[in-house]
């Protein structure tokens, strides 16, 4: 049977089918719906872990059992989760374990880009890389095997394309490894000096059974067509190559750790020109010069970072002089229409988070920010977030600036806050909080706790009471949290009541001290939150002064000019959601609930 | 050398986040299926808030490689709303056909003021391009029972120009679609259908 799946689809399907009993992730586009779809499949313990190390190290432990593993993120969750990545490579597997990292070109939904091949390379493990949904699928399973065979931990890379993109998977039933699952004692397992004397040895001679390996797997092939231009290419980059240059030759690697270079110099001395086409860094192009093979355009010609598609390939090597692109993709297009208003993302209407960014930037504190939806309170017309680089960073880094600056981090002009939301925190906000309390900091901390993953689609956490499979978990208490950690102010606060806002905030600046301000209230989208009908403008009173905009709503909109050529205000009342942040910003009454009108009698 | 291969129909559908694209683009996925082609879809839409814009690209044919196509190459352009149509008609082949909503959208850089909504949007794509119909889905989605229902409208308008015949999209609408909502869906389907028969 054929069905149509995205990339995660299939990947979600392969793990079923190969028999995997653990599978751990923390959320991240584009790897997410990974685990949403394998906590489907009943027959695998899936969870959401609170981080990326985590999830890692639960799927190794698995692993140690005999029990097949994967573990799930996206590029920077990998950063995350080097450390053990690094050292599942030194112990080696029992159970198969794929590790995906779901890699972003072009930034669709990601801080930075980087290309975690690079991990396979460093860990000296096999990274496979698969091209569409039915690679996903089957690339996974055949890693759990080569896991088992070669006895490491294998990489799976996919980027946004391939995880997001659907096409035809073939589906298949699942098949569990016949083995005992059970605990082993095995010095392997301890990394301590005096058991590894060997261990570097034996990976390099585990490497040299992995490049053996890879030049006999079917996932790395010759395609021969005509032999004047021979392109060398994997995952999305092999798809948009093979439609830029129909009649070409194609080496079509699936490991492009370690390449496959025997083969590679095969089809080397079997074409005219090689080109090699890859999207990020140029990794297939390294690895073949360090073999000797010669190759004449690479990353010469096409972009280091960024995207490609089928048209930027025949477009660029053209101009190269490199013959038979398709002419199709070469026609000049209509010009693009200039001068388009945007559709920006925004805060959606109603959202906990708009009260407490109103507050921010009215007080033009220097904001530590982090990752998440609320990471929009950098964008007009907050402009209330001055940094943002890594999960749990708004706290850690707001202490080092408060160390660097001593004394002058308490005048008037250095005033500083972090904002981090619930999923953040869990993630890695708490360490560096514990770190802020021990080295006597005194940072002012803002959780935005909304009870859920908002930015990644709502996914549980540890203070939602709920887990991945549906079953109920301890909730955990933000604020309890906090105080047994050693702050000895925390708020909890209603982020729709703006005066609150400021005089917590402002209260907790004042003190000198170590504080935590809980802002709560559920996500309006994951949990369907409406508080009262909408509300409404009395059009009477409207000034056209505009000072309600500054709260960013969607659901507020400028009228057209009236008679005085002044543009009031209107509620969209599909949108409004009746949270009345924009009534507080209103000098002149001017929004209130809708008032019922009196029965006719 | 693959012989074999003709290039694949491209389909862009775009609009705003709540318009029911992901759903159309997925309806025609299983048509296309239903007809026996190979497919490739992929979309691409901004953090999950409503609002903001999605695209979404359908391929099908013989044999897809890539998931998505660039500008130049769509046969067709299905847009929810008139800004995403100007927003993408450069996608459009020469030949290419635009099906799109005439009813507005506004971005919220426009109702906040901190933007216009482009003047005179349906004279500029009439303009600069031949093959176009213009609809308004929202009203005769209404009139089929629910104005949410303009995604089905839509598709029925441009399914005419698509090489599907009507038994494929019947079987498709009524496995697809959930029992409750099947006959508005259908008689809005119908009614766009109709929109461009005359
Ligand atoms: C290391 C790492 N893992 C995952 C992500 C993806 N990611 C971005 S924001 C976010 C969570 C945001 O949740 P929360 O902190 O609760 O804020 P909300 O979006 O709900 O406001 C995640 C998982 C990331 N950017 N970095």
């Amino acid at each position: 049977m054929r069905s149509v799946m995205s990339g995660n689809e299939a990947i979600a399907r392969g793990i079923w089918e190969a028999g995997v009993k653990v599978a751990a992730a923390y959320p991240g586009t584009p790897s997410t719906e990974i685990l949403e779809n394998v906590s489907t499949y009943p027959d695998v313990y899936s969870e959401w872990s609170v981080n990326e190390k985590v999830a890692l190290e639960v799927a190794i432990g698995a692993s140690s059992t005999g029990a097949r593993a994967v573990a799930a993120m996206k590029l920077v969750g990998l950063n995350a989760a080097a450390d053990p990545l690094f050292n599942s490579s030194w112990i080696g597997v029992r159970g198969g374990l794929v590790v995906i990292s779901a890699d972003d070109p072009g930034r669709h939904s990601s801080q930075t880009e980087q290309d975690n091949k690079n991990y396979a390379r460093f860990a000296m493990i096999p990274a496979l890389e698969p091209s569409d949904s039915q690679e996903c699928k089957d690339f996974l399973m055949l890693g759990l095997e080569l896991s088992e065979e070669l006895n490491c931990p294998v990489l799976m890379r996919t980027t946004t394309r391939t995880s997001h993109s659907k096409g035809l998977v073939e589906l298949g039933e699942r098949h569990e490894p016949d083995r005992e699952i059970g605990i082993e004692k095995d010095l392997k397992y301890s990394l301590l000096p005096a058991f590894t004397r060997n261990r570097p040895k034996e990976m390099y001679e585990r490497l040299a059974r992995i490049r053996r390996r890879v030049e006999t797997l079917p996932i790395n092939r010759m395609e021969m067509g005509d032999t004047e231009v021979g392109i060398v290419a994997c995952g999305a980059a092999y798809q948009y190559a093979r439609e830029a240059f129909p009649g070409a030759s194609f080496l079509k690697v699936g490991s492009p750790y370690p390449l496959p270079v025997k083969m590679a110099a095969n089809f080397r001395s079997r074409v005219k020109t090689l080109i090699v086409v890859e999207e990020s860094d140029a990794f297939l192009e390294e690895q073949l010069i360090l073999a000797g093979i010669k190759v004449d355009h690479g990353q010469d010609l096409l972009p280091h970072w960024g995207e490609l598609d089928p048209a930027l390939v025949a477009n660029l090597l053209t101009a190269a002089g490199i013959p038979g692109a398709a002419a199709s993709l070469l026609a000049q297009p209509y010009a693009a229409q200039e001068g388009l208003p945007v559709r920006p993302p925004t805060l959606c209407p109603g959202c906990g988070h708009r009260g407490v960014f109103t507050v921010l930037s009215r007080l033009k504190l220097w904001v530590s920010g982090d990752i998440g939806c609320y990471t929009l309170g950098a964008m007009p017309p907050f402009n209330a977030m001055n940094s943002d680089i890594c999960m749990g960073a708004s706290i850690s880094t707001a202490h080092g600036i408060q160390k660097a600056l001593g004394e002058a981090a308490f005048e008037k002009k250095n005033r500083k806050i972090s904002v981090i939301g619930d999923s953040t925190f869990f993630h890695s906000g708490i360490t560096g909080l514990l770190n802020t309390i021990w080295n006597n900091g005194n940072s002012v901390i803002v959780i935005l706790d909304n009870r859920t993953t908002g930015m990644t689609g709502g996914q549980d956490t540890p203070g939602t009471g709920k887990t991945l499979m549906g079953t109920v978990a301890p909730a955990l208490d933000i604020a309890h949290l906090c105080r047994a950690m050693g702050v000895s102010r925390v708020e909890v606060v209603d982020p729709y009541d703006l005066k609150a806002v400021e005089v917590s905030v402002t209260a907790a600046l004042d003190s000198g001290q170590p504080s935590v301000i809980v802002a709560q209230a559920p996500c309006v989208l994951e949990y369907k939150v409406r508080m009262s009908d909408a509300w409404v403008v009395d059009l009477e009173a409207c000034t056209a002064c505009k000072r309600c905009l500054r709260v960013g709503c969607t659901a507020l909109s400028l009228l057209s000019p009236d008679e005085k050529g002044k543009q009031k205000v209107e509620i969209d009342p599909t949108l409004c959601i009746g949270c009345g942040v924009c009534a507080q910003m209103c000098k002149f009454n001017a929004i209130g609930p809708k008032v019922a009108e009196p029965a006719r009698a | 050398m693959d012989t074999a291969y003709q290039e694949p129909m491209n389909l862009l559908l775009s609009g705003v986040g709540g318009q029911g694209v992901i759903l159309a683009s997925f309806l025609l996925s299983q048509v296309a299926l239903e007809a026996g082609y190979d497919i490739k879809q992929s979309e691409v839409h901004g953090m999950a808030q409503r609002g903001g814009s999605v695209v979404s690209h359908l391929r099908f044919g013989h044999k897809v490689y890539a998931p998505l196509f660039t500008p130049g190459q769509a046969d067709l352009l299905l847009s929810f709303e008139p800004l995403e149509a100007l927003r993408y008609l450069h996608w459009l082949k020469k030949d290419g056909l635009l099906v799109y909503n005439t009813v507005r959208v506004n971005p919220s850089t426009v109702s906040s003021g901190a933007a216009e909504y482009p003047e005179g949007v349906e004279e500029r794509i009439g303009r600069s391009f031949g093959r176009v119909v213009g609809l308004n889905a929202v009203a005769i989605a209404a009139q089929a029972g629910t104005a949410r229902a303009a995604n089905l409208v839509l598709l029925g308008a441009a399914s005419p120009s698509l090489p599907f015949s009507r038994e494929m999209w019947d079987a498709v609408l009524k496995r697809e679609l959930a029992s409750n909502v099947l006959e508005v869906n259908l008689k809005a389907f119908q009614l766009g259908r109709a929109a461009v028969e005359g």
